[in-house]
């Protein structure tokens, strides 16, 4: 039998079931595939925060997007064209994201009573005509993956845990993906069980034959290689080229890296993969909570490494005395903050963009710290060495702005030559710096306003810096009024000449009269949007703020120069706020805050009505 | 593991060429302490101490939190950091991890160390980093005016428990070695001779040393120790304990008592090989937590000296062997390697 092929320019897939179906793997082998054959692509991985919420029900469901394309593309997709649902929950929590005429794969198996009637179903919609209108291709995948491991030595059990890899061979058939790194990945990952290995590599080919014999599956899909910028790429998550990134930032600084934490979602997984690469001199301290973490890692700032501490915005709220500290002690340090849902636990495993506020003015006292913020996934390692250049320059706490959806989502990176990594190393300070020959520890830098940075071991610069309030220039403690006064506004002064780039303006057209301005992950989903919009005539501006204190210069310049300026945010307004009232502008703001990304379709309807009502 | 630096505490620290003196340890800001502090007693009894060390002068730090005590670092000509409340051990400990080439002290009050910073504190002693913590205890808030402090006696009366407090204290002593500290001892401000000898010890242990200082606080809790300084009642009720010496004092003797733990007998009631003798290297912490509990009712009887001293790697010390280890086992880290690695693709 010969099948059709068809060609496609894109496809969205999502691989959705229980937690412990196995489909965040399954998702990643997909995605690994997908890269490699050349497609560009973006991941959004889905989960419950509950570690295994009970087996069969809507809370357990757990899915993983993946949007793939022979074209660059921003975002990992509004709607799926396709929902692999591995039982009935991941269907019913799914469906009403899927639009009509998508495909749904659906393992038969799993639509049994009992599983039905966890989820309220009272017939199987398989069987009834509910699901007319998608293409439903009803495939008995815990049957045939068991069936086809007849004859290898494992339970049952086993045999039924490896349907995902039955899933993830179909669906590689049907969309042409590269195998052979999957069937390596399986074995590595199973090298000490060469059972399990054996059988999820036999269950992973049967269902790429299954596609290839079956009637079921008439035409399978060609989505041709993109055509990207020339260079090596590797797919990254956010929280991954996070760590790369401080890595990076370690290695251009020459300076150790010391990383105080305690684990949170959506942070842990930066703590993870730091830990694993001591080789470059990283030490890794899991603290007894969020406040030994930072000050730990101020403490080895002190002490001349690079400070580092990572957590989300509970774990944010505890450190800002000790952040305080740093700003008043004038040392370098990193605060990674990867934003969840809140107010306090708020949805742990959910994105959000609000703790913007929080980050800039969470503190007691006039304390004023930059504040950055990646735009896509891959951006996180850019902006971490960002982020380390400005706390070495300034002798400043940053704080570094990602957030679950950077996070876990993940897409191409077109590596960085190492060669255009900048220098960001700095001189500690070893000579007085007066000329009766005492050290002045507060005494600034004309040009940065930064203080020296005199590391414990330097013979003759013995000081004490703590968090009283300091004498400009010796440091010593100082209650005198004017002093204050100055050292003050000397710390907001420093902050404000930090030197940050201009905010960069796309805008095809060249006549654009209304901007969309973003911040932080929106930047995927406003750029597709926008797409959208100009396709279909609109004129219409971006920018988008990787730097959000201090601002970029030309921002105010930018903002007066657009009769309108649209700012779509996954909080209440945070940034449009700072805007308003440092300059005037009536932002027009857009807010949902649902845990979850804006979707494409749904920021061109908010664009085209802002043109609109020019 | 490399080489063992059990009891080895200065080991990594670089020494000093020329003979240091006390006057170099003095910094030249101005002391504001309260006139008749035992604060002033204890500051000069480090001063004079650290010549001895040998160490090199700015490879020493002192890190507080915040209290009266806790402004200790700034009279001190080394490197010093006066931090925020409770959090000093944690500071520390970042410090001490990444830079074993220094010795670091913990300067801290009763409130600091054992309120708001207590999960610090207890972490840091099981975690054996290398540090020194003084903790000065006057039994009550000094800085804050007078509120009373998690080692106040029941029934305190201050600003903010007019009709007593409530609450049971903590025994320093007896919290520390619950949390697994390898170190643990207690001195007195107005004995410099004791203070120094514990301080020689604590320094010499590789990992956190806890050394609790009772400390008068004259204007808010005069007289806290008063029994264990005035000779008509000092050696009536201090217990100095030795290692190696069975434990007497006065006319009395410490023996094993039928409850398991320990008690105060007459000695002249007791046989010689009956007297429990002190052993601070004993790996079982329960006789030692015995011994803790001897102030029970409070003031009984109240040991000073080392409860324990029992040697284990210390936490920056297995910290830096792992990063030795994975450099020696995969090479130093390359950045190229390390973002090429994983599953890459070629495009033009
Ligand atoms: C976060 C915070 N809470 C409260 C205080 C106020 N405060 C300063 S010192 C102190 C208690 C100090 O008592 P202790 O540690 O016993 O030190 P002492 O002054 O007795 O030496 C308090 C409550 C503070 N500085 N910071
Ligand atoms: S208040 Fe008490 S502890 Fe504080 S300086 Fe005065 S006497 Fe010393
Ligand atoms: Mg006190």
């Amino acid at each position: 039998m010969t099948k059709q092929v068809q060609q496609l320019d894109r496809v969205i897939i999502r691989f959705a079931g229980d937690s412990g179906d196995g489909m965040q793997l399954t998702g990643d082998r997909f995605t690994a595939e997908t890269a490699e054959f050349g497609n560009d692509l973006s991941t959004l991985p889905n989960f419950p925060a509950e570690i295994r919420a009970p087996a069969g029900t809507l809370p357990g469901v757990s899915s993983f997007q993946l949007h793939f394309a022979d074209h660059d593309i921003l975002t990992p997709g509004d709607a799926p064209n396709v929902l692999v649902a591995m039982n009935p929950a991941a269907l019913k929590a799914n469906l009403s994201d899927l639009p009509r005429g998508a495909d749904i794969i659906a393992n038969s198996d799993e639509f049994t009573k009992r599983n039905l009637a966890k989820v309220g179903y009272t017939e199987s919609p398989l069987d009834d005509e509910s699901l007319s209108e998608w293409r439903v291709h009803s495939v008995p995948l815990t049957s045939l993956t068991v069936k086809a491991l007849e004859d290898f030595d494992i339970s049952k059990k086993d045999a039924e845990r490896a349907k995902n890899m039955f899933a993830l061979g179909l669906l590689s058939w049907l969309y042409h993906r590269p195998v052979e790194a999957t069937i390596r990945f399986i074995e590595s990952k199973f090298a000490k069980k060469p059972d399990i290995a054996k059988s999820n590599v036999a269950a992973f080919n049967a269902g790429w034959n299954y596609g290839e014999t079956t009637e079921a599956f008439s035409v399978s899909y060609e989505i041709k290689p993109a055509k990207l910028a020339p260079g090596i790429y590797r797919n990254i998550s956010g929280n991954q080229a996070l760590a790369y990134g401080l890595i990076a930032a370690s290695v251009q600084a020459k300076l150790p890296l010391f990383l105080g934490s305690y684990p949170i979602t959506p942070a842990s997984d930066i703590l993870h993969e730091l830990s694993k690469h001591k080789r470059f001199g990283i030490r890794t301290f899991q603290a007894e909570d969020e406040i030994a973490g930072v000050g730990a890692a101020l403490g080895a700032s002190f002490g001349g490494a690079l400070g580092v501490t990572t957590t989300s915005g509970p774990g944010v709220a505890l450190k800002a005395e000790t952040v305080g500290l740093a700003v008043t002690t004038e040392l370098p340090l990193i605060v990674v903050d990867v934003q969840r849902a809140g107010p306090s636990t708020g949805m742990p495993t959910k994105t959000e963009q609000t703790d913007l506020l929080m980050a800039l003015y969470g503190r007691n006292g006039e304390s004023p710290i930059p504040v950055v913020a990646p735009a896509t996934p891959s951006d996180c390692f850019a902006i971490a060495v960002e982020a380390a250049r400005i706390a070495l320059k300034y002798r400043t706490p940053v704080m570094l702005l990602s957030d679950g959806y950077l996070a876990n989502g993940s897409e191409p990176w077109k590596l960085p030559e190492i060669d255009d990594l900048p220098d960001i190393s700095v001189d500690f300070t070893t000579e007085s710096n007066s000329d009766d020959g005492t050290f002045l520890p507060f005494k600034r830098d004309a040009e940065t306003l930064a203080r020296p940075w005199a590391v414990p071991g330097t013979p003759g610069l013995e000081h004490r810096i703590g968090g009283i309030e300091k004498a400009d220039g010796t440091g010593n403690i100082s209650y005198d009024p004017n002093n204050h006064d100055l050292m003050v506004r000397l710390r907001q002064a420093k902050i404000d000449g930090i030197d940050v780039p201009d905010l960069e303006v796309d805008d095809p057209s060249g006549s654009a009269r209304v901007l969309v301005l973003g911040w932080g992950s929106t930047y995927g989903p406003i750029a597709a949007a926008l797409r959208r919009v100009r396709k279909a005539g609109g004129q219409v501006a971006q920018a988008h703020l990787r730097h959000l204190n201090p601002f970029p210069k030309n921002i105010g310049e930018v903002l007066k120069s657009y009769d309108k300026v649209l700012l779509p945010e996954i909080n209440l307004g945070q940034l449009a706020l700072l805007l308003r009232a440092k300059f005037l502008v009536d932002i027009i703001s857009y807010n949902r805050v649902r845990g979850l990304p804006f979707k494409a379709e749904e920021l061109a309807g908010v664009i085209q009505d802002v043109i609109d009502s020019e | 593991m490399s080489e063992s630096l059990n009891g080895k505490g200065l080991a990594l620290i670089p020494r000093a060429e020329a003979k240091q003196t006390m006057k170099e340890f003095k910094s030249d800001q101005e002391v504001r302490w309260c006139p008749g502090c035992g604060d002033y007693a204890i500051l000069a009894a480090v001063q004079s101490f650290m010549p001895e060390l040998g160490i090199k002068r700015e490879n020493t730090v002192f890190v507080s939190g915040i209290g009266c005590s806790s402004r200790f670092p700034y009279y001190l000509n080394t490197y010093g950091f006066h931090s925020i409340h409770g959090r000093a051990p944690a500071i520390a400990t970042g410090l001490a991890a990444s830079r074993p080439d220094l010795s670091v002290w913990v300067i801290t009050g009763d409130g600091d160390a054992l309120s708001i910073g207590g999960n610090h504190l207890i972490h840091s002693l099981r975690r054996n980093v290398n540090l020194n913590i003084l903790l000065f205890n006057n039994r009550i808030y000094g800085l804050t005016k007078g509120q009373y402090s998690p080692t106040s006696e029941i029934g305190k009366i201050t600003k903010s428990t007019p009709m007593g407090s409530l609450d049971k204290p903590f025994n320093p002593i007896s919290l520390a070695l619950g949390a697994e500290a390898g170190f643990v001892a207690r001195t007195l401000d107005s004995d410099r001779k004791h203070l120094q000898s514990v301080l020689r010890e604590a320094v010499a242990h590789r990992g956190t040393s806890l050394v609790e200082i009772y400390q008068n606080c004259n204007i808010f809790n005069d007289g806290a120790f008063e029994m264990m300084k005035d000779p008509e009642t000092r050696d009536a009720i201090t217990v100095r304990l030795e290692h190696g010496q069975p434990i007497v004092f006065a006319d009395q003797a410490v023996r094993l008592a039928r409850t398991g733990g320990v008690e105060v007998v007459p000695r002249a009631s007791v046989r010689e090989e009956e007297i429990l003798v002190h052993d601070v290297h004993n790996p079982d912490p329960s006789l030692a937590f015995a011994l803790s509990r001897l102030d029970e009712p409070a003031f009984a009887h109240v040991p000073i000296g080392i409860f324990r001293s029992v040697d284990r790697p210390s936490y920056d010390q297995l910290m830096n062997e792992q990063v030795a280890a994975a450099t020696t086992q995969k090479g130093q880290g390359s950045l190229t390697d390390l973002l090429h690695g994983g599953d890459t693709w070629r495009i033009g």
